[in-house]
Order: structure tokens, then C-alpha cells, then sequence
């Protein structure tokens, strides 16, 4: 979902230490908790060195043995469907010898020096599919740790030798007697102990939990409506407010006539802000149905007049200048020059809203000394940060309570929602629930950037690729979201999947523009830069094939001897799918591989193409190695997940700006796939035991060049731009 | 103005407008937050309720047009033998990903489920396309229907 992976060069620079020369010292430290249990503090490794020295110990993730027998994990990762809460607490059960059912989880607070996500170097987010890599190592050590600490204090008890005891389901047993007793009666003399030097972990082949389908600890509530999800707090005494915002970025309230709206029954305010109006209300029913009571005039600004043409031809102006070096292998111009053949094309993909289920909404309620705050949020301490400003209010003044998220994707990783809210509440006397209708949420989001690509490419006299030239403009959403990571014109995250391609190219020249469009504010969307260089550098991939005359299978597989994970799973994706088999008219099978989110993944779509243009996916085949795989049954849902969210976007996804302002408002004009347009999806695992790969984005970028490609083999048609354009297919 | 609704078996009394969508009443009036807004227009189906058993879209629902009609909620599906079949399916098929579609998957599933126990693919389309899902769990939610069929099959045998 964001910035780097772990094997980008910017997680790298925060890799201090190898995760098996840890200071234990430093990684983990066990105590008493409060009520008599062990309380174990961790501090996860690759955690920003600068915390660590001036704190000496920074903990980020704490697990309690209560005396109860509870086990309880503080969590600095959100679940927003994609099985996070089951996924981690499985590292700590399988090693810590318990029930996953006894672990249980609580919300992190804001506070980024404690629960900063490492990988994100520091800053506390859910996000870049990668909680389960940033655990993997830590929290099976701190199971183990803690399981070595409580075997020790039994084997104490007893006066025997620990090698004597083992941990199973919650117990320490000795076998020779046939004693055994409960963690929880442990817990208070076990911290009293030394935290052990040296723990094991177990092998692989000892592993009882990890690799399982384990059911999701969420579930139960997601099914009979007892989940709570940020939209649906409800603090005492509180109202409703819903809200326009100028519907041209940057544009401005003229005038307001509100009399018809506060003559409404339910609605108790109307609040006047610079740049929107609130509707306060008892019930979302009234607070609608002033606002559409309400007569505004807005003063438009600056991009009164903004399309998204003006966009992209600034894009492509800005592509005829070189930009900055993301990557050079070998003289591509050189090579360039030899190369029998030149293949051209330029690629572009649209803005794309989130479209989260849950709409935009956050509770406030600012009294003279301090804010509360009630969200379902991917990044807390944003929240907390942009609500002190906001209020005007030290940030120990702003609580902050998480929810459950009715969908992330990214969007909730900013907290611009959260501003808006507290600006609305300052001006309420209670607690107020600031809630986006749909238009508002889909008009107002930030939009997964407009990106404009130029590809060329020389072939020899075989048609192998001999030089691979890159050039791309667009918004760097890391640049604006974490300034640090964009350096020299760059960041890790607008070129992954760019560079570092998994295939053997001999002489590789990538560049990057950073072009801030005017009037629309770009963010994260599930898969971020992989979104958009996956689709180029495999759709461009298939093009070469193409040219060259060969089977694009075939084509890539000659290039991937360097990289035998990826060959392999391309090879189970093409076997898997039936490739080469025949196929009706029409129909078409594509192919796409990659390697980003530290996971390879290639993708069979089979695409049918009616005589009308329309395009219709019906089954697609992936195969994944993703390293060890922690829980396969969430590895298969994120797969099915991301695959239907990135059909979404080539088949449909496409937000336009017309005189400034989002021609799409709702999921008429912005339209979602369907259970009767989903395709049948396949996975298949490399079963392995590498360190995990992130699973809950890949599948979106790899499928979007896939069904593209299958278009190309139903009608030999080649599209560069998404969403699908059917007149472009109809038959004639 | 005073407007008697029954939810759920329960009389209520709520003073609203009343064009007021049922769903607003639910959520905001009586505090039942497991019926979900997503678009207002019924175009997701986030919003279903049954309304003497039929999947109703609450967002464009009035609350003066229900009069004594039975309102069902997610809150009480459950209860319905159709319900719980379509609940026991979705958690052993593990259907929910964020889950904040779901209660309306699923009272549209009820739907189905309680007025055809043998659906066809077609008809889990017909009955569930209106209903979207964004994180995609489209799969499950049909492997879920055929489940709780096979299970009413099984209720109906016996």
C-alpha cells in the first residue's frame, strides 16, 4: 500500500542490523504487569536507530501473560480485512505454545516512537502490505522468549531441569511426574527472571500453526452486526453533521443561504468554513436533507477551469526532458543502436478513487481542553497530529480511539477527513459525527495519481530485448507523505516495479519525473507505484513478445534464468491455466509477472470480448510465492480480493476532472465490479519457508497488464491506457 | 410526528420527517449500527433489511411508507432458520475480508435463501448484484450461498 519494500533500497538503509544478530538486550525486555503478570516489551528490529539512541530501549509492540491465562498482544497494526489480527497472532501462539484463541489483541494508541511500524521507518501505519514481514522474526522470537521464561520458572518450582519440562496448549508439563501448570500461575515468577540470551526457534518442520488456514478472529462479529467500525461510534448526546466541500479543489464559499436548511426538522446548525458547509443534525436523514436545502455559491479559484487533458498533456510535455536516474544497467543507447528492431509506446492510467465501502467519517467532540477523536484509521498518529492542529491543541490533548476499517486501501492512511471533522466540531457545542455522503467521499478523496509513461525498446535479430528504456511523470505520494524517503528526484515507492525487474535485461535505463498535478491531491492506493509500472513494464513485455512473434510465456521464461522463484511461478501459473490450450473466438488468455511487496506473483487471465467491445474476465490462475505462508486461507482471500479490486480498475476505474471538478459521484458514474462479473480465481502457493512476503496489494498490480494482454490475444488489440475502452473493441 | 415501526418484533416509536430513510432511523434514532450506509441511492446494498421478508434497500426507504410491516434487521437475522444458515456458511467459508458490506450480503442472501432454497449461479446474481463488495469477496460469498442451500436441502429432507 506504501513506500518501500524490504528489498528496496530505503528499507535497506534502515536495515541496521540483520534481524539474527539482534541485541537482545536492546530487542526485548520482560517485566512484571500490572495485576502480577509478565509483561514482555519489544522493540521490533530495523526501528529508526535515532529513537533507539536517544531512548536506549524503545519497545513497539508489548505481549502480557496474565494471570488469567490471557494472553494479550498490543498491536500497532489496524485489521482492515486483510487478516492482520489472525496472521500476527499466530507468530506469538505457534512459538509462545498456546491456542491462538487465548491471544487477544488491543488497539495501539497513538504514539508513533512506541508502535512505529519498522519498515516504514518509524511511522506508525498500517500499510505497504507488510505487517506480517515486519513481525515475522520478533514476535516469534518474543513466543519463544517468553515460552523459555515460563518453562524455567516451573522447571524452579519443581527443582528440576528445565530440559525436563515442556510447553504445550498453555502449560508447562513435566513428563517424568506427570506435573503441569498454567502459564497464568507462572507469569508472576517468570518475570522475575532473566530474559534468556539464546532462544530456538522451531524448524519448519515443527511448525503447527503457521501454514495452517487458521479462522479469522474477526469473523464472528462481521456477521451478525456487531462490529464496530469508525462510523459507527456513538458517543453520548451525539449529532450528526454531513458536509458540501467546493467542488473545484482549492475553491471557496461566496455566499450561503441557509434558511430553508435550518428550517428542517432535525437540523440544529449550520457551520460555515472558508472552503465547505456542515449540516448539523440529530439524525445523517435530516443533516441530508438540509444540505440539499441549502443554496451555495462558491467562488471556484484557480482550477476553475482544470481538465484532466490539461493534466496529462502537462505529463507528457514534461516526459520529452530526461529525469531522474532510477536505474541504468549497461548503454541502453548504445544497444539501442545496435538492436535490429525498436519497439515504441507510450502507456498511461488515470486518477482512481478509493471507493472504501465505509465512507469518509470521523467523531469529534472538542471541549476548551482537549478533543476526542472516534475513527477507523490506517496511521494514528497522523490523526492525532492533524487534529491538535486543527483544535489548536497540545497533541496530549487529543485522544484518539481506532476502530474497525470499512475498507483502507490507503485511503485511510491520510487524515485529512479527520481536520476537516475537527474544524466542523470546534464550531459545535458535544460530540458531533462529521459523515461524507457518497458523492462527497468519491469528489473529495485523493485520487491514486494520473501517471504518463514513454517505453522504447531494441530487440536483436531473435527478438530478444537487447535495451529497455523507461520514462515516466507523476506525483511522488511518498514525497508529500514522508519527505524523507524522496531524495535525489526519487522515492521507493513510484519506482517499484519500475526497476529491479526480474528479468535478465542486459542494458536498462528507468527514469522519473515528479509532476504535482494542480486541483487534485494525489495518495496511496492499494498497490501504489506497482498499480502503474506493473501495468507498463508488462503490458510493454507482451508488445516485445508480440514483436518478436513468440508465445509471451515462453518469451518471458527466456529471460528468468537469474531468477528461478519467479520462473517457477510463472511456469505453475501457464501450467495451472491450461496455457496454449485452444480457445473460442475472442476469447483470450494473458499473462503477467512480478516481483514487488517482496512476493512473486504471475497471473493467467482469460478474457472473453463480445462483438459490442464489451470485455468480460472469466478465470484467472495465479500462483504466488510469497516465502513462508503464514495463513494460506488469508493469502487466497487477498488474492481473490486484490484481483476483483484491480478488474475494478481496468475494467472501470476512471475519475475526470471537467471545469475543475470530479465528473464522478457515485457508484453509477463510478462503478464497482459485481458478483455477476467476477471471475473464478485460482491460487496456487509455492510452498516454502523464506521470510514472508507482503500479500495484501500484489494481486492488484499483477492483474490489471494481465487482462490487458488477454485482450490483445482475444482481438489483437492492443490498449495502453485503463480503464478498457469497449468502442475500441467492438466488432466491425 | 410520531411514526410506529416494527423492528425486529419490537413496537418503536420514532419523531421524524417522514420521508426520512428507515436507514437513518436504524442507525441514528435507535442506535442499531449494524445496517450500513454506502451510497444512499441504492445502488450497493449495504443498507438491506427484510420488510416482511423481502430485501429492501433502507437508504431510499421512507419510514411513513412501512407502516406495521415487519422491519428485520442484521441485528436479528439470525433468528430466522434462513439467517443463521447464511451466518453459519459465512463464517465456516470465511467470507468476510473488512466486513462493513457484509450485514447487507447477508440479508440479501437470507432473502434468497428463505424464498429459493435452490438457487442457480444465475440466481445468486440476479439476487446479489446488487449488493457490492469492495474488497471482492464475490467467491465466497457464492460458495457461502451453496453451502447454506446444501444445509436447507439437508433441513428439508430430514
Amino acid at each position: 500500500m506504501i513506500p518501500d519494500r524490504l528489498s528496496s533500497r530505503v528499507a535497506r538503509a534502515f536495515a541496521t542490523r540483520p534481524t539474527n544478530d539482534l541485541s537482545r538486550r536492546r530487542f526485548l525486555q520482560a517485566g512484571a504487569a500490572a495485576g502480577g503478570g509478565l509483561m514482555l516489551s519489544l522493540s521490533l528490529p530495523f526501528a529508526n536507530s535515532d529513537v533507539e539512541a536517544a531512548d536506549g530501549f524503545a519497545p513497539n509492540a508489548f505481549i502480557r501473560i496474565e494471570r488469567d491465562d490471557q494472553i494479550v498482544l498490543t498491536m500497532p497494526y489496524v485489521e482492515m480485512g486483510q487478516g492482520t489480527y489472525t496472521s500476527i497472532p499466530m507468530l506469538i501462539a505457534e512459538e509462545l505454545e498456546v491456542d491462538l484463541n487465548q491471544v487477544r489483541l488491543e488497539h495501539a494508541p497513538p504514539n508513533a516512537k512506541l508502535y512505529g511500524n519498522p519498515l516504514l521507518g518509524g511511522i506508525q501505519a498500517t500499510g505497504n502490505s507488510n505487517a506480517v514481514r515486519a513481525s515475522w522474526q520478533p514476535l516469534r522470537q518474543a513466543g519463544a522468549t517468553a515460552r523459555t521464561m515460563l518453562v524455567a520458572a516451573a522447571a524452579k518450582r519443581w527443582k528440576v531441569d528445565p530440559a525436563s519440562c515442556r510447553a504445550q496448549a498453555g502449560e508447562v508439563l513435566h513428563a517424568r511426574t506427570g506435573r503441569r501448570v498454567k502459564y497464568g500461575d507462572l507469569a508472576a515468577d517468570a518475570a522475575r527472571l532473566p530474559v534468556p540470551q539464546n532462544v530456538t526457534l522451531k524448524r519448519p518442520q515443527d511448525l503447527k500453526l503457521i501454514g495452517t488456514p487458521a479462522k479469522r478472529l474477526d469473523t464472528p462479529a462481521k456477521v451478525n452486526g456487531t462490529a464496530v467500525y469508525g462510523i459507527d461510534a456513538r458517543p453520548p448526546g451525539v449529532k450528526i453533521a454531513t458536509l458540501a466541500q467546493s467542488p473545484v479543489f482549492g475553491g471557496r464559499v461566496k455566499r450561503v443561504d441557509d434558511t430553508a436548511a435550518k428550517a428542517v426538522k432535525g437540523v440544529r446548525q449550520i457551520v460555515r468554513l472558508d472552503d465547505a458547509v456542515a449540516v448539523v443534525a440529530d439524525h445523517m436523514g435530516a443533516a441530508k436533507k438540509g444540505l440539499a436545502a441549502l443554496v451555495i455559491e462558491w467562488d471556484d479559484g484557480p482550477h476553475a477551469k482544470l481538465s484532466t487533458d490539461d493534466v496529462a498533456a502537462e505529463l507528457e510535455k514534461a516526459t520529452l526532458n530526461s529525469g531522474a536516474v532510477a536505474q541504468n544497467i549497461g548503454n541502453v543507447s548504445e544497444a539501442m543502436a545496435r538492436a535490429a528492431r525498436k519497439v515504441e509506446a507510450i502507456y498511461q492510467v488515470p486518477f482512481l478513487a478509493h471507493a472504501t465501502m465505509e465512507p469518509m467519517n470521523c467523531t469529534v467532540h472538542v471541549r476548551k481542553d482537549g478533543c476526542e477523536i472516534w475513527i477507523g484509521s490506517q496511521a494514528m498518529p497522523r490523526v492525532q497530529a492533524a487534529a491538535a492542529k486543527a483544535a489548536g491543541l497540545p497533541l496530549d490533548k487529543v485522544v484518539v480511539h481506532n476502530h474497525l476499517i470499512g475498507g483502507g486501501f490507503g485511503r485511510r492512511l491520510e487524515a485529512d477527513g479527520a481536520a476537516r471533522a475537527v474544524e466542523i466540531a470546534k464550531q459545535v457545542d458535544g460530540p458531533v459525527k462529521v459523515v461524507w455522503t457518497r458523492e462527497e467521499d468519491i469528489q473529495h478523496d485523493m485520487y491514486r495519481p494520473y501517471w504518463f509513461d514513454r517505453m522504447s525498446a531494441g530487440l536483436d535479430e531473435k527478438g530478444k530485448p537487447v535495451a529497455w528504456n523507461h520514462r515516466y511523470a507523476g506525483s511522488s505520494v511518498l514525497g508529500r507523505w514522508a519527505p524523507p524517503f524522496f531524495k535525489d528526484g526519487l522515492d521507493p515507492d513510484t519506482t517499484e516495479g519500475a526497476i529491479d525487474l526480474v528479468y535478465a535485461l542486459p542494458n536498462m535505463h528507468v527514469e522519473y519525473l515528479r509532476v504535482e498535478p494542480p486541483g487534485i491531491p494525489t495518495a496511496f492506493w492499494r498497490s501504489v507505484g506497482p498499480s502503474h509500472n506493473v501495468f507498463v513494464t508488462e503490458s510493454f513485455m507482451d508488445e516485445l513478445a508480440a514483436a518478436a512473434k513468440q508465445d509471451p510465456v515462453a518469451y518471458r521464461l527466456a529471460l528468468l534464468d537469474k531468477s528461478p522463484r519467479a520462473k517457477a511461478v510463472l511456469e505453475l501459473a501457464a501450467q495451472k491455466a491450461g496455457w496454449g490450450q485452444p480457445l473460442p473466438e475472442r476469447v483470450g488468455r494473458g499473462v503477467s509477472l512480478q516481483f514487488v511487496f517482496a512476493s512473486y506473483m504471475a497471473h493467467v487471465a482469460e478474457v472473453e470480448v463480445a462483438k459490442d467491445g464489451a470485455v468480460r474476465v472469466r478465470r484467472v490462475v495465479c500462483a504466488v510465492d510469497c516465502g513462508t505462508a503464514v495463513n494460506p486461507d488469508t493469502i487466497q482471500a487477498q488474492i481473490q480480493s486484490a484481483v476483483v479490486f484491480g478488474i475494478t480498475a481496468a475494467l472501470h476505474g476512471d475519475i475526470t476532472l471537467k471545469n475543475g471538478r470530479v465528473e464522478q459521484a457515485n457508484f453509477d458514474t463510478y462503478q464497482m465490479l459485481r458478483i455477476n462479473e467476477a471471475p473464478a480465481v485460482e491460487v496456487h502457493i509455492v510452498r516454502n519457508f523464506e521470510p514472508p512476503g507482503g500479500m495484501g496489494e500484489a494481486g492488484t498490480s499483477a492483474i490489471v497488464p494481465a487482462v490487458f494482454n488477454a485482450i490483445f490475444a482475444a482481438t489483437g488489440k492492443r490498449l495502453r491506457k485503463p480503464p478498457v475502452d469497449p468502442a475500441a473493441l467492438k466488432q466491425a | 410526528m410520531a411514526i410506529a415501526i416494527k423492528v425486529n418484533g419490537t413496537d418503536r416509536t420514532v419523531d421524524v420527517d417522514g420521508d426520512t430513510p428507515l436507514l437513518w432511523v436504524l442507525r441514528d434514532v435507535l442506535g442499531m449500527t449494524g445496517t450500513k450506509f454506502g451510497c444512499g441511492m441504492a445502488l450497493c446494498g449495504a443498507c438491506t433489511v427484510h420488510i416482511d421478508g423481502i430485501a429492501t434497500r433502507s437508504c431510499i426507504t421512507p419510514i411513513d411508507s412501512i407502516g406495521r410491516s415487519a422491519i428485520t434487521t442484521i441485528e436479528a437475522i439470525g433468528t430466522t432458520p434462513a439467517g443463521a444458515k447464511i451466518q453459519k456458511a459465512w463464517v465456516d467459508r470465511e467470507v468476510p475480508q473488512c466486513g462493513y458490506c457484509q450485514s447487507g450480503q447477508i440479508m440479501s442472501a437470507a432473502a434468497l435463501l428463505a424464498s429459493n432454497p435452490n438457487p442457480t449461479d444465475a440466481d445468486i446474481d440476479d439476487a446479489m448484484s446488487g449488493n457490492i463488495c469492495r474488497c471482492g469477496t464475490y467467491l465466497r460469498i457464492r460458495e457461502a450461498i451453496k453451502q447454506a442451500t446444501q444445509s436447507a436441502a439437508q433441513g428439508g429432507r430430514q
